[in-house]
């Protein structure tokens, strides 16, 4: 496919290019997301021990098959370019939207920053070079994906379609390398996973892993952020994203399997490179460096997914006047969000070099778990306003309201593990929004322009 | 050859940076506040990029 990129302006008007396709939403969505099985769900077993983290495996990609159903469902009705906060705009009201939309920025800019971390320490780690940080390979992590999402979303996510499956790839790769069919030649699940260790501290450690079991799926509703840039968003967006969680189903239970059948708990529960260790452990040395590499790809892709969703809200907000319009211009060449691309990046570089890998991890999560709870009264909203006939949707998921009921009590577990593990952050974190919100609703409101905002062509909903 | 590497990622990381800034002042001086923010939120324009498959 070609593309031509004399400067493209119709008219009075230069918007995001559709260019993308199914392939593309699964890029974005899993190379978001897969970075998660080389570090972070780990951590769930040293909370609860191994088993903890295979519950949490399935309880949680319980939750993101909710949310995937639910995104499903609204994005392929709203698609636009903000994903979940334009549908909050539409559905629940203004306040909500600019919430959701900050949420949306900050799990994806520490999720980023998170793995130019991770990136730049696994250099170091394989280095082994006294005196060398990790502060140039942030840097270039940061810049260089900075660079290529300024330059254009069609190669930007061709990129993360390529190492994304490479990096995938190396997870079934390893699998089948370790003869997953027979126990005790390389795996030892059996020792390793005894009646005695499989929850060291019983079920109040399995509702603890729920903090670190989100690292599993963490990201998969970034898709939506890529409905102004798919071609049929109405069939493009639920296909890639039910796709994206299929996969990721698979590659979080051989994940799981090989690490827990080759790490005792104690271990498994505080490695930095569980797939990378497991691929050391192997003693082949092409399965070592092919997870090294691995590890790298799947940070490279999630970062790279990121910079994309997290510049693709603020445009979104600014384009609303939620923030200064100067945020909503379009590269008239390239034809994407550039202002708001390059406003994020010193700030994804500062995090990067002055915050830990923990403090940037737990600020994403939390904002992703307050956008998860949206999501379940969201849906609800949605269905009571504009019940189904009353509008053209591209999917519709099934056994409505049983979704949103499970997603919105997962998510309430969840912010209890997380109170039980970083309490304090989650107070900070509440508290932000809350002051956010007076400065949005008392200051900046003013300045929106209020029929302008609503841009679907729907009919009244019920009741109003 | 990791030290090198180390160097070399900032030198990419400077010239990226600094292409970027040239460029974003070349458009900003290029064209008008007007067209570059004119992009409104659920425009199809599928029908008119200038794009071949």
């Amino acid at each position: 496919m070609t593309v031509t990129l004399e400067p493209a302006i119709h008219g009075d008007r230069v918007s995001l290019l559709r260019v993308l396709g199914p392939a593309h939403v699964w890029a974005l969505g899993v190379g978001i997301v897969l970075v998660g099985e080389f570090t972070g769900w780990n951590f769930a077993a040293d909370k609860g021990g191994a088993l903890a983290a295979l519950i949490v495996c399935w309880v949680v990609g319980l939750l993101y098959t909710s949310v995937a159903m639910i995104d499903s469902e609204v994005t392929s009705t709203v698609a636009a370019a903000g994903g979940q906060y334009a549908q909050a705009k539409h559905i629940v009201g203004p306040l909500m939207a600019f919430n959701v939309a900050l949420f949306l920025v900050f799990a994806y800019t520490m999720l980023e920053v998170s793995d130019a971390i991770l990136l730049g320490d696994t250099i170091v780690a394989k280095a082994g070079v006294e005196g060398l940080t990790h502060n140039s390979f942030i840097a270039a992590t940061i810049v260089v994906l900075a660079w290529l999402n300024y330059r254009g979303v069609l190669m930007t996510l061709n990129v993360n379609f390529v190492i994304t499956a490479i990096a995938y790839i190396s997870i079934v790769i390893l699998f089948f390398s370790v003869s997953p069919w027979t126990q005790g030649a390389v795996l030892k699940l059996n020792e390793l996973v005894t009646p005695g260790n499989a929850l060291p501290y019983g079920w109040i450690g399995v509702i603890a892993a729920f903090q670190f079991g989100i690292w599993y799926y963490l990201g998969i509703e970034g898709t939506t952020q890529a409905a102004e840039e798919v071609r049929s968003p109405a069939r493009s967006l639920p296909y890639g994203t039910m796709a994206g969680m299929i996969t990721l189903l698979i590659a979080a239970a051989m994940t799981w399997y090989v690490c827990a059948s080759m790490m005792p708990w104690e271990y498994l529960g505080i490695t930095y490179y569980p797939l990378w260790d497991a691929g050391k452990l192997t003693g082949s040395p092409l399965l070592e460096n092919l997870l090294f590499v691995a590890t790298l790809l799947a940070a490279l892709a999630s970062a790279n997914g990121c910079i994309n969703d997290a510049a693709r809200a603020w445009f979104s907000l600014g384009r609303d006047r939620y923030l200064p319009t100067w945020f909503s211009a379009v590269h008239p060449r390239y034809r994407t969000p550039y202002r708001s691309i390059l406003f994020l990046l010193p700030i994804a570089l500062a995090f990067a070099f002055i915050a830990d890998l923990n403090q940037a991890i737990t600020f994403s999560i939390l904002s992703g778990v307050l956008q998860y709870t949206f999501m379940s009264i969201n849906i609800i909203m949605f269905r009571k306003k504009w019940p189904l006939g009353s509008i053209r949707r591209g999917y519709t998921h099934p056994f409505h309201p049983i979704p949103a009921i499970v997603l919105f009590s997962l998510c309430v577990v969840t912010f209890f593990a997380i109170f039980l593990g970083f309490g304090s952050q989650l107070i900070a974190m509440v508290a932000f929004y809350f002051l956010i919100s007076l400065w949005f609703h008392f200051y900046r409101y003013k300045f929106v322009r209020r029929g302008d905002q609503f841009t679907m062509p729907w009919p009244k909903p019920q009741g109003y | 050859m990791w030290t090198l590497l180390s160097y070399a990622c900032w030198g990419i990381s400077i010239v990226l940076a600094l292409w970027m800034l040239y460029d974003w002042f070349k458009v900003d001086t290029t064209f008008s506040e007007e067209v570059l923010t004119s992009s409104r939120e659920g425009e199809l324009e599928a029908a008119s990029e200038k794009h071949r498959i």
